[in-house]
């Protein structure tokens, strides 16, 4: 396993800095990418890369979000490998075609950069971009750090291909996108081998197996083609779970649909997804220096939800606190609805808002919530 | 007219209302496609009546996706099949043609900004509208298309109301424009000159464009026998001019003989019925002359033909 890794370079990279050499390590066939921050630091690098000959994606620069999405259904019902990348306003403006893109089973990769939505304009970070396009048949993924995120991409791209479903994969905006971390590439090489070469079932270039794409369906058959889709989001945690075990040879990097920080016997835990799972494990760490024992479950996968990953993880917890970077009006909050869906009541759970529009939040806030 | 039936159609009959072009507007299309080719609808008449599940009546590769998105579906496939060819991923002489239907609604409406962006780019691909005036598989609603003076749901004739109270847009000067490879006004009462248009626009590289004006039985409220006889009537009244464009030229393709009032297409229609039975029909119609006369005159001058006295 370390000799594999010899070609590895260690290296200190923005986000999206990252996620743009992913991207020119996969090199995708099509992108059709419209610019909104944060996410254009992805673009942008990764544009300059295919400016400079190091990758021969065909980029197209469309007129819109929804247009982006569009392209990248046409190009990916066409049989190309297609990914692209957006945030916030440009996730609501491309949100009429986002359950077209599930619905064709096309294994589109979007980079999500999330950033708060308008109602008063914001450009920093939350997730309500992600929970609005939570329930159509996109894999979700969250990332905590530039390493994180720049492996999500890889793992985001081999799983869509193995299950037909688009994937998201989250980064914070600004928190990551725009924050310099030390972090490790993969050798172009492995990458290559890992991702290997897209082989389409259905597509559109198959001139001798001509397919219709988006038919009118009735109500007697939608019903049943959601319902396929419905049991196709449950073959993609075993799948995850696959890909993310190869993926620990590649890198020595594990990554599961949780991860746990000193959970083990703690009575009091935070459940939370995204960059605060590194606030939360510094002021973990304080606590337990005063003698406060408290565990931390991340949600790397947000959908399909891992419930019962949450529940076993939860098992021993008392006191358990699920934040929440979203709000959602007229309703509990979205992670908090799901976490109690996993362990029922038998929990007290307590509900806590944070950070919306990139307000921050601090170790000291962190330990005041549940330290006491 | 010497049409002579493709036995090895490309797409088959679709559940159309009868009288309906559209599927003749399709067939022309694609049974002039020599090789692969990839079609694209937008959500519309032709795209619900072409694709009820299990069934289909495309026998190409065909994808449909939402109604505002023709101009970027397509977008998407032809720059698939350039990065797929460039990486040796296709079988690049195979040489397949793009193309998007759309109505008017998914056209001069809703799908415009997709179009405009398409056409902007550059993609090599073949746009083809269906026009025939109006949201008709919502139930007949007004569109940018609709003329003035149409009785649509959306607006409906009254007391105070002559129907639609203001002109359609000119979606042909909104795509020449864009300085497409190619774009062209057709008519599916004409059909030899909608076929040699398509042809011509399949044998352009680059964006080419097509407005086809297609008669709508149940909007236009007319009977079902006499589709193409109220399309060419469009075409001689200069209400619907022939005419294209290619590298910076205009050149129209049919000269009425005579000049017969617009009032004469609108009597065919049960749309219009209503203002023949108002106190100002005359007023009206001597305000929708006016602007069909601007019109057609402005045509002719793009065209070089400003010779407004040859009109008889």
């Amino acid at each position: 396993m370390a000799t594999k890794r010899t070609t590895e370079k260690k290296v200190a990279l923005t986000g999206g800095f990252a996620v743009g050499e992913a991207l020119r390590q996969i090199n995708p066939d099509v992108m059709a990418v419209y610019p909104i921050t944060p996410q254009t630091p992805i673009v942008e690098a990764f544009a300059k890369k295919v400016a400079d000959g190091l990758a021969d994606t065909e980029i197209i620069k469309v007129e819109s979000e929804h247009s982006a999405m569009s392209a990248c259904i046409g190009a990916s019902a066409s049989g190309a490998r297609v990914m692209t990348a957006s945030s916030s306003q440009g996730i609501m403006y491309m949100m009429e075609v986002i359950p077209v893109a599930a619905a064709m089973h096309l294994p589109i990769v979007m980079v999500v950069a999330n950033r708060a939505i308008s109602g008063t304009i914001n450009i920093h970070n939350d997730h309500s971009d992600a929970m609005a396009m939570r329930d159509f048949g996109w894999v979700q993924i969250f990332s905590e750090s530039v390493q994180e995120a720049y492996d999500d991409v890889f793992l985001s791209l081999k799983l869509a291909e193995k299950v037909s479903l688009p994937v998201a994969p989250n980064l914070d905006g600004f928190f990551i996108t725009h924050t310099v971390e030390n972090m490790t590439l993969l050798s172009d090489e492995t990458v290559k081998k890992f991702v290997g070469e897209y082989q389409p079932k259905n597509y559109l270039f198959n001139f001798s197996e001509p397919v219709t794409f988006g038919p009118l369906t009735l109500p007697d058959s939608y019903m049943d083609i959601r319902e396929e889709l419905y049991q196709t989001m449950k073959k993609v945690p075993e799948t995850f779970r696959e890909i993310t075990r190869e993926f620990a040879e590649i890198s020595g990097r594990e990554y599961d649909f949780v991860e746990k920080y000193k959970l083990e016997g703690a009575e009091k835990v935070i459940v939370a997804m995204g960059s605060i799972a590194g606030t939360i494990k510094e002021a973990i760490d304080n606590l337990e220096k005063k003698g406060i024992k408290v565990g931390l479950l991340k949600i790397k996968m947000f959908r399909p939800f891992p419930y019962k990953e949450v529940a076993e993880a939860l098992r021993e917890a008392k006191d358990v606190v699920v934040m929440d970077k979203n709000l959602s009006m007229g309703a509990k909050q979205v992670l908090e609805g799901d976490v109690f869906q996993a362990v029922g009541d038998k929990k007290k759970i307590r509900s806590v808002v944070y950070g919306l529009g990139g307000r921050d939040v601090f170790v000291k806030e962190i330990e005041e919530l549940i330290g006491g | 007219m010497d049409i002579k039936l493709n036995t090895q159609e490309k797409v088959s009959p679709m559940t159309t209302c009868a009288g309906c072009p559209i599927g003749l507007v399709a067939r022309t299309v694609l049974n002039s496609v020599e090789g692969p080719v990839v079609v694209t609808g937008a959500t519309g008449c032709m795209e619900v009546t072409s694709t009820i599940y299990p069934n289909t009546s495309w026998k190409v590769p065909y994808i449909h996706s939402v109604f505002a998105n023709a101009g970027a579906t397509i977008s998407g496939i032809e720059t698939a099949w350039r990065a797929m060819a460039k990486k040796g991923k296709v079988q690049v002489e195979e040489n397949p043609r793009f193309i998007a239907f759309a109505g008017d609604g998914g056209s001069y409406d809703i799908g415009l900004q997709a179009l405009s962006g398409a056409l902007e780019r550059g993609h090599d691909f073949l746009y083809v509208v269906y026009d025939n005036e109006g949201y008709m598989n919502t139930g007949h609603q007004r569109s940018g298309a609709t003329p003035i003076g149409s009785n649509t749901e959306t607006t409906p004739a009254g007391k105070e109301s002559i129907g639609k109270a203001v002109r359609r847009k000119d979606l042909m000067q909104i795509v020449v424009a864009h300085r497409p490879a190619y774009a062209a006004t057709a008519n599916i009462g004409f059909l030899s000159d909608f076929e040699r248009k398509v042809k011509k626009a399949l044998a352009t590289k680059g964006p080419t464009f097509i407005l086809v004006f297609s008669p709508c039985v149940p909007l236009w409220k007319y009977q079902e026998s006499q589709t193409i006889n109220i399309a060419r009537l469009g075409t001689e009244t200069n209400f619907w001019p022939l005419y294209e464009y290619e590298e910076g030229k205009y050149k129209l393709n049919y000269r009425p003989k005579k000049k017969i009032p617009v009032e004469e297409f609108y009597k065919t229609q049960g749309r219009f019925k209503h203002l023949f039975k108002r106190e100002d029909k005359e007023e009206i119609f001597a305000n929708i002359q006016k602007i069909n006369d601007q019109e057609w005159q402005r045509v002719l001058e793009l065209c070089g033909e400003n010779i407004v006295g040859k009109d008889k």
